[in-house]
């Protein structure tokens, strides 16, 4: 077609030019395909690691903020742009950049916000922006400061400018799946996943054994999408454990939307991740496990206007307020309201262990001895490769 | 291009159409010279207009719109910095463009760019891996082979299907991409993982010292200088030499290039290979360059987003360098957008999408414009009219 300039058109061309449009059309949504976030680990130990030399206090400073899929995705991206919010009610200057591609897209990103937007503290809050670029960049820049949320840093590892936060969100999980075990009528869940990387692994295992303390009967089956952010497979997902039966969903992805909005439309119970999604689901909506950025993102800007240094691997659950439950929807009984509140009650004072054995994975194999106990900052449990007994699907 | 079907083995019974030449005039001096400006006042006219269009979009949202080009100038090309971050994102662009726009010589439209750049990226890291006690020159050397070839296998196989089986190449090309992906996927969640990659699984990492650098005095890496050598390679390859001649005979009348004895279904093929080699290449970049291995990070949209730059540039791949840099500097102002005036990044996506269907309408002006005629009156303009029907 490019050879033909001048020479007049072939309509077979020109449909040709008409159909590319349409298949580009479909080829876009694609390029929402890419887009992988939440996810954590860190081959560290508990949440403490030697401070860097005290900075100078900033008082005033600029904040940017990048993520990794839209900031309104009622998910991962929106909890985080929740909580740059608290940043500007206290009057820190805050820029924000969503969408940025975990490549040099983002390196660039970050290094325009220092050039061109003054910023000397910078929130890339996607999992996959920390190695390579927030390495890359923390090193080019040794005056700005960089927090990943990850729970990624490496003492002696990583530049000291560099900090990396991340939270025990699978004890919400845990309270969800309580509150799932007694609402439903069939004994049946439904979890709709990404990928089986230990961080999602230990969501739905903490899910499953929340719901099983309270309602042994329950089963919950899986569907891995093999995406962060895969609305069609997810709704796809959603429906089919619907037809099994399933009559309460939840889900790790990016963004729980489609899953909740399909739970509500088919006439079931859902439970939310990373932010609520109360407003999408008014009559199913039960509860949700979500993330409370704004302590984390409080303590850090605390620490920089004081020039204190700031802990580097930054973690916490219930008790160190890095997470918290959606509101009750209208359709908890009192009952589960209680069993839930217990439950939360016994994490926050540190009584509540979800990973005690004997404990069994789905195929038989014992994963944890009985007299056994692992606690919530447990290494082993970072590199988690089974589901366990009473998980309907496979990790393969 | 059309109708699908295999390359018949023999031009016996081939009835195509020839295109019909305009009447030769004694305007035919100043016609030449028009027409060797036409590309150049038509893409400036539509970005002009796409400007326009979009200044409608920013005025509806309260802005105004001179504010916002400056910030996107300065955001693109305006401070050293800028400029720089527009040449590093025009640099994958390049390559993936030629994926599309080699093909398209041939009449044949192929969008599974993203795939060959994934299939690209990984076998370059799996060859950087193999090759571990290897120099980093002769690591980075057997790196852009690997990548180079695999992409070119992968998009050669979509020139088979559609030379010998008669499988539409676009749609082959797109399906292909997810299974790229998914082979990606599959091969770094499992024998390629580094088992210390627990949450965002990826391969092994090829080491510091075999890493693409920068350019020395630039902020941009090596990638830049393949993109635009390919280009430019691109470039005299179909326009220079007799395999691109054959290639704009068989994309501007198939039949008549088989009637001719031309070995079209070879074309095809290595035109398909050289393709993918392109979009190969942009994935070993990717990995030798950026990210030290092979994840999903590889899936980001350049091969898509290379269909766009191809058809903007008309499928000239010496175009594509300055549509790619105009791109690139749409991403680079992109962010700018979102910090200052707190749009949506969709709002860049509005303006590529504006850009795009622009560029599509103007396309139907080639050959209608006869800005001479346009100057002389009434009679003349007739005359054109009549010259462009025919």
């Amino acid at each position: 077609m490019g050879m033909t300039y001048g020479v007049g058109h072939k309509s077979s061309s020109r449909r040709a030019f008409f159909s590319c449009v349409g298949l580009l059309l479909s080829a876009s949504a694609l390029l929402n395909c890419s887009k992988k976030s939440d996810v954590a680990t860190t081959p560290a130990p508990a949440a403490s690691g030697s401070a860097a030399a005290a900075p100078a206090p900033q008082k005033q400073f600029t904040a940017g903020f990048i993520y990794v899929g839209s900031k309104s995705d009622y998910g991962y991206n929106q909890a985080h742009a929740e909580g740059a919010k608290t940043l500007t009610a206290m009057g820190i200057k805050v820029r924000e950049e969503e969408n940025v591609p975990e490549t040099l897209d983002v390196q660039k990103t970050m290094e325009s916000m220092i050039n061109l937007d003054g910023a000397s503290v910078l929130f890339p809050t996607s999992f996959g922006y920390f190695d390579p670029h927030i390495l890359k960049m923390a090193e080019k820049y040794p005056n700005v400061i960089f927090l990943h949320c990850g729970g990624m840093y490496t003492e002696g590892k990583h530049p000291k400018n560099v900090g990396s936060y991340f939270g025990y969100i699978d004890e919400a999980q845990y309270v969800a799946g309580i509150v799932a075990g007694m609402t439903t009528k069939t004994n049946k869940l439904g979890f709709v996943a990404a990928k089986p990387i230990p961080q999602v692994l230990r969501n739905i295992n903490s899910y499953t054994l929340g719901a099983k303390s309270v309602n042994p009967k329950v089963t919950l089956s899986v569907i891995f999408t093999g995406d962060w952010s895969m609305p069609v497979k997810e709704a796809e997902a959603a429906n089919s454990l619907i037809d099994q039966g399933a009559d309460v969903l939840s889900s790790h992805v990016d963004s729980p939307k489609v899953i909740i909005e399909t739970a509500e439309r088919r006439g079931v119970f859902s439970t939310g991740y990373h932010a609520s999604q109360a407003a999408l689901a008014p009559k199913g909506y039960l509860t949700g496990a979500e993330w409370n950025w704004e302590t984390v993102y409080k303590y850090y800007v605390d620490k920089i206007q004081k020039g204190e240094p700031f802990e580097h691997l930054l973690r916490g659950g219930f008790k160190e307020g890095f997470i918290k439950m959606s509101a009750y929807g209208p359709a908890v009984s009192d009952a589960a309201k209680a069993k839930a509140d217990e439950a939360k009650k016994k994490f926050m004072d540190g009584t509540l262990l979800i990973y005690t054995g004997p404990l069994k994975d789905n195929a038989g194999k014992e994963v944890i001895p009985a007299g056994t106990t692992m606690a919530q900052r447990d290494i082993k449990l970072e590199s988690m490769g089974y589901l366990v007994d009473g998980v309907k699907g496979s990790v393969h | 291009m059309s109708q699908v079907s295999p390359v018949p083995t023999s031009p016996a019974g081939a009835s195509g159409r020839v295109p019909s030449a305009r009447p030769a005039s004694g305007r035919a001096a100043r016609t030449s010279l028009l027409k060797k400006f036409e590309p150049l006042i038509i893409s400036s006219a539509a970005i002009i207009a796409t400007l326009l269009l979009f200044g409608v979009f920013l005025l509806l949202d309260g802005l105004n719109p001179l504010d916002v080009y400056e910030v996107m100038f300065r955001g693109a090309f305006g401070t050293w910095f800028s400029f720089q971050n527009t040449l590093q994102r025009a640099a994958p662009l390049m390559l993936t463009a030629l994926c599309t726009a080699l093909p398209m010589q041939l009449g044949l439209l192929v969008i599974g760019g993203e795939g060959a750049l994934v299939v690209g990226g990984v076998s370059a890291a799996v060859m950087g891996l193999a090759m571990q006690n290897a120099s980093p020159y002769v690591v980075l050397t057997g790196m852009l082979f690997a990548g180079a070839i695999a992409g070119g296998l992968w998009i050669a196989l979509v020139g088979v299907l559609r030379a010998y089986r008669g499988v539409s190449e676009t749609i082959s090309s797109l399906l292909m991409s997810y299974i790229a992906i998914a082979l990606m996927n599959h091969l770094v969640e499992g024998a390629l993982r580094d088992p210390e990659s627990l949450n965002k699984p990826a391969t092994r990492h090829i080491g510091e010292v075999n890493m693409l650098g920068p350019i020395p005095g630039l902020d941009v890496h090596w990638g830049l200088v393949y993109g635009l050598i390919a280009c430019l390679v691109g470039f005299v390859l179909m326009k220079r030499t007799i395999f691109g001649f054959a290639a704009a005979m068989t994309g501007g009348n198939m039949r008549a290039a088989l009637l001719s004895g031309l070995r079209v279904r070879h074309l095809m093929v290595l035109t398909c290979f050289l393709a993918g080699a392109a979009a190969g290449t942009a994935g070993m970049i990717e990995v030798a360059a950026v990210h030290g291995r092979a994840n999903a990070s590889l899936v980001a949209g350049y091969g898509y987003t290379g269909i766009l730059v191809a058809f903007v540039a008309r499928q000239n791949p010496l175009g594509v360098i300055p549509v790619a840099l105009l791109l690139g500097g749409i991403g680079a102002s992109g962010g700018l957008l979102q910090r200052n005036f707190n749009l949506p990044d969709a709002s860049v996506n509005v303006l590529q999408g504006i850009l795009f269907m622009v560029i599509l309408v103007s396309e139907t002006l080639y050959g209608k414009l006869d800005l001479w005629s346009f100057a002389r009156g009434a009679t003349a303009r007739k005359s054109a009219e009549a010259g462009a029907v025919a």
